[in-house]
């Protein structure tokens, strides 16, 4: 299969974007502002790093496959989910900027699981109608659990951008911080260019304009508005993640993420 | 499929009923709706495809290695449990006995037909009625309860928080 190689790499950015936005969800386990809510984040969480899991059992499989026979003879260890995740260092993870970015507080939180909900809702949905059966199972199963989190997320937006002058305060900066890293969702990188090409995956052109407008719907309701240089690209759009050029936050998410199987390789308990 | 294999498989299906989730365990595995087929080779192989209940499910691989210990205490050996995630799981496949157990817990069970899985927001929170006193005078607390199948509701007539199943 020719198109082996960008279908791994495309399973793989999707299963490190569920990954790494989980995997920040999960640093407010225990510290949320209030429990309910430390409750949902936590859960939002398990649901992403579920489907991360889901993502990498597909890729394992197909990497295994392709190096089946490298492999024979040799003692290289096959590849694995939890090699996979614990692993890879920095510059193999494909994950977009976005996810990667720290919590800050409560605002940036929920501003960066909006714009990664309202995106990864539009992208499943077209997902599990693609040609890959095994993509778009994960991306039937995981469209339930998105459109809660899209739910959520949306409803603390119109909360805190339309709420108190302090939390309308804290938006508004959490979208100076994060609304260069919203292009990247939408600029396809070479491997989602060949696999478009091929059909199998959908024009993402057609997604930015559903987000387009679910954003502008909910921006309109609380009380923000849409930085300049919208629609299509802004020059100073932030890039790299898919292709494996992070910001210095992917590094020590790994560090503490990762740490225990670089210390102890192979515990389990 | 041979008689001894039918057999097998009708054993296999009443072994499934005694083997419960951990984290709800009044519902067994095949209440829940997770077992999507039994099938015995003519080595006597079993075939089972099961399915998660939400993606992240915690409690997946805790039962996987309960169905396997299960079968093993009856014989068979040898047990191939294949996971699927198409067509995904849904509520819908809880059996009206599973429900009624759930209710007996302490947990409200999900209503028949699911309402509230589009994204729109502020929705009209859907009228669930209170495990312990019946009513439907409740009020959600948060759409994220205790796992990821559960919402958080408090009844306004006896006061008391409970669990609801969610709809999926």
């Amino acid at each position: 299969m020719h198109n082996r190689q960008a279908l791994i790499d495309y399973t793989l950015h999707l299963a490190d974007n569920s990954l790494i936005l989980g995997h920040r969800n999960s640093e407010w386990t225990g510290y949320g502002p209030v429990l309910e809510q430390d409750i949902a984040i936590s859960n939002i969480a398990l649901d992403l790093i579920g489907q991360a899991r889901n993502f990498y059992q597909y890729a394992s499989g197909l990497i295994n496959q392709g190096d089946a026979g490298a492999r024979a003879g040799s003692r290289a260890a096959e590849v694995t989910e939890d090699s996979l995740a614990y692993l890879r260092d920095a510059w193999d993870f494909k994950n977009c900027l976005l996810a990667e970015q720290d919590n800050g507080d409560w605002a940036k939180t929920i501003l960066r699981q909006f714009f990664f909900s309202a995106w990864q809702f539009y992208l499943y949905g077209e997902l599990q109608q693609c040609e890959n059966s095994e993509l778009a199972a994960v991306g039937e199963k995981a469209l339930k659990e998105t459109t809660y989190h899209l739910r959520w997320s949306s409803e603390w937006m119109i909360r805190l951008g339309d709420g108190t002058e302090e939390s309308h305060a804290r938006m508004v900066g959490a979208l100076d911080e994060l609304w260069k890293f919203t292009g990247e969702l939408f600029m396809p990188s070479r491997y989602e260019q060949q696999l478009i090409g091929e059909g199998i995956l959908p024009d993402l052109s057609l997604l930015r304009n559903k987000w387009d407008e679910k954003v502008k719907e909910i921006f309109a309701q609380a009380n923000l508005s849409i930085p300049e240089g919208t629609g299509g690209v802004s020059p100073w759009m932030q890039s790299g993640g898919k292709e494996g050029r992070h910001t210095e936050q992917l590094g020590y998410i790994l560090a503490e993420m990762q740490f225990l199987q670089r210390a102890y390789p192979g515990c389990e308990w | 499929m041979t008689e001894a294999a039918d057999i097998s498989t009708e054993k296999i299906w009443l072994l499934l009923q005694e083997v419960t989730d951990p984290e709800v365990p009044v519902l067994s595995v095949t209440d829940l709706g997770i077992i999507r087929q039994v099938m015995v080779q003519e080595d006597g192989t079993v075939e089972l495809v099961i399915t998660p209940t939400y993606s992240g499910c915690p409690a997946m691989d805790m039962i996987r290695t309960n169905i396997r210990l299960a079968l093993l205490e009856q014989g068979f050996k040898k047990v191939n449990i294949t996971t699927v995630l198409s067509p995904a799981w849904t509520t819908d496949w809880m059996s009206e006995a599973g429900k009624e157990k759930l209710k007996a817990y302490g947990i409200a069970p999900p209503t028949a037909r699911q309402s509230v899985c589009h994204p729109n927001l502020f929705q009209r929170e859907e009228a669930i009625s209170c495990p312990r006193c019946n009513s439907y005078n409740t009020h959600m607390i948060s759409e994220f309860g205790s796992t990821a199948c559960k919402a958080l509701y408090r009844c306004e007539e006896c006061r008391e928080p409970f669990d609801y199943f969610k709809c999926h």
